[in-house]
């Protein structure tokens, strides 16, 4: 769906990123892991077109992202910020309603896909209140719902990139998103998430990606990159991997 | 419902009738009073229709040759600069962005002063019959000019930086003031005076002359901008999110400088220096009918035509038969208001 080859980024001289090449398929939810600086976020702005490639390539549906034009890009492919600073005092649903702005399927529709967006990012209680009155996970929230209704109802021909969607919320909430993240990539969406916290990337993603100092150190399951080699070699963290009583994928524990 | 949903619903008839209450008011009080029925009889004789009544060809000629075009000088200054405010805290992302930002003003004050000053200082000034137009169409220049300088100052790789157009702009602003300044200690008297009342700024030099060039700006940023409300809806998420959401925001930003540059600048050049409008309008009306650009948009247009139209009146009445500047009113109806809305409870 999204494909990147051979990927390199320079970002105010420096090479921030250096031969990445990933594939991120339909209904699949990709995590990316790496340490501060590692080059995540430029990763997401390359893929998203914020970034121009110094070299390789990024490609939506085997045309270079460049040559979409913007609106039907919008249609195809969304992307959570990390942090938007929105000084507006717009209503909840107002917000959630911009990602309908690419499309034009009728106020009607738009409606009903603002409120299941709302419900599956569990703010639905948060109804009518200004966004400057919110928390910052609510926030986040907000911000997710609007992603999905961008992209709603999902399906194979969409591309969604969310930068560490999880940071801002509570504990419940960082399982419970994550959750309908990964229930909205099995409509067919592809989904790519930068992650901080290990043991939610193990527990809901099919593929990481870890990244260290501008390059893939390795991609592919959970069990394969989530073990005491590579993360100490990464992050530096001495940890020990074992596995999860009940699930069974890994279990990261710091030593 | 919510309240402001409620609210939103009567805004823009409420305020169109404030707008006609205004307009009708501009054409019947001045130092001259007419009956207010009289008022609209001749505005109908003006249009063609045959009335006739005491005193109406009377009436016909005030209303025809001084308050129309007066108040429709009112009409477009307002709203083009309650359009343009509303344009500047979009591209800014900031509720308090005010249309001098891009130096628009600061330009067109010094393109004035340059007319005022040079054309005393040469001698053309003495001419009373093209002095005005000089000075419309140089106020005009000035500020097309710098604000073309702050935007071609804020390019960089092919992309504005907004943070950077803002400094510019108050570089380049205080740079045109202390050029106004210069302008001002050249100057002699009867000039220093002219200089002085155009920066306060006045509807009384109105003209159909005068009017034509302002209608058309103001009739262009009144029917685009509109045009570009959901785009606006997404700037103020902030520049990737716009473009995420598929809006060519580098287009729209350009859009917006050249829309406020034209609007400001024929505003500035038919009526001088106008403050608070830009800034106090659009505020005010997102406290009642929220920041969305599709009600916020014609909300300011007429908010923005009727706040100027009723300042204009104070400006003509509390002092008459002699006449307040504009920009005085303004300011003195703005400030207090503005500070008020800024100690209340942040929404």
């Amino acid at each position: 769906m999204l494909r990147v080859e051979g990927l390199a980024v320079q970002r105010g001289g420096r090479q921030v990123l250096r031969g990445i090449d990933l594939d991120l398929r339909p209904g699949e939810l990709l995590g990316v892991l790496g340490p501060n600086g590692a080059g995540k976020s430029s990763l997401l702005a390359a893929l998203s077109g914020e970034l121009r490639p110094t070299a390789g390539q990024v490609r939506l549906d085997g045309r270079a992202l460049a040559d979409w034009p913007g609106l039907e890009r919008a249609r195809r492919l969304a992307v959570l910020p990390q942090s938007p600073a929105l000084e507006f005092a717009f209503r909840v649903e107002e917000v959630v309603g911009f990602g309908r702005l690419p499309h034009a399927s009728g106020r009607q529709r738009d409606t009903q896909i603002v409120a299941r967006a709302l419900a599956v990012a569990d703010i639905a209680h948060l109804l009518g209140r200004s966004y400057l009155s919110l928390s910052g996970g609510e926030r986040q929230r907000v911000h997710l719902a609007r992603v999905l209704a961008q992209l709603w109802p999902g399906g194979a021909q969409r591309v969604l990139l969310l930068d560490e969607p999880t940071s801002m919320l509570d504990p419940l909430h960082q399982h419970s998103i994550l959750q309908a993240v990964r229930e909205f990539a099995g409509q067919g969406t592809a989904v790519l998430a930068i992650l901080h916290d290990l043991n939610l990337a193990a527990r809901y993603c099919d593929r990481l990606l870890l990244l260290a100092d501008g390059r893939a150190w390795a991609l592919g399951s959970p069990e394969e990159v989530l073990r005491a080699g590579p993360l100490k070699a990464v992050f530096g963290l001495d940890v020990l991997v074992q596995r999860h009583p009940e699930r069974g994928h890994p279990l990261i524990v710091a030593r | 419902m919510s309240v402001r949903v409620r609210r939103s619903r009567i805004l823009l008839p409420a305020l169109g009738l404030l707008l006609l209450l205004a307009f009708w008011l501009s054409l019947a009080l001045g130092p001259l009073r007419l009956p207010l029925v009289d008022s609209l009889l001749a505005l109908l004789r003006l249009a063609g229709l045959p009335l006739s009544g005491e005193g109406l060809e009377q009436a016909e000629l005030i209303v025809g040759q001084i308050r129309l075009p007066r108040t429709l000088l009112g009409l477009a200054v307002g709203s083009v600069l309650a359009l343009s405010g509303v344009a500047m805290q979009a591209l800014f992302r900031n509720p308090l962005a005010d249309p001098g930002l891009i130096g628009v003003s600061g330009g067109a004050a010094l393109g004035a002063a340059l007319a005022i000053v040079g054309g005393s200082l040469s001698g053309a000034g003495e001419s009373p019959e093209a002095s005005p137009y000089l000075l419309s169409a140089s106020a005009f220049a000035g500020g097309l000019a710098v604000t073309a300088l702050v935007y071609r100052l804020g390019r960089h790789d092919g992309r504005t930086r907004v943070a950077t157009m803002l400094l510019a702009g108050l570089a380049l602003s205080a740079l045109a003031g202390a050029a106004v300044g210069l302008c001002g200690y050249l100057a002699d008297d009867a000039a220093l005076r002219r200089l002085t009342f155009w920066n306060l700024g006045s509807l009384s030099g109105a003209s159909y002359a005068r009017l034509w060039p302002l209608l058309l700006a103001t009739l262009g940023v009144a029917l685009w901008l509109p045009r570009r409300a959901g785009a606006l809806n997404a700037l103020l998420l902030g520049e990737s999110e716009a473009r995420h959401l598929g809006f060519d925001v580098e287009r729209l930003k350009r859009e917006l400088v050249f829309c406020t540059a034209l609007g400001v600048g024929a505003a500035v050049a038919a009526a001088g220096l106008i403050g608070f409008v830009g800034l106090l309008v659009p505020h005010l009306l997102r406290l009642l009918c929220g920041p969305d650009h599709r009600l916020l948009l014609p909300a300011a247009m007429l908010g923005g035509a009727s706040l100027l139209l009723f300042a204009d009146l104070l400006a003509r009445l509390l002092l008459a038969p002699a006449e307040l500047p504009l920009g005085i009113v303004t300011a003195l109806l703005g400030a207090p208001f503005f500070l008020w809305l800024l100690r209340r409870e942040p929404l």
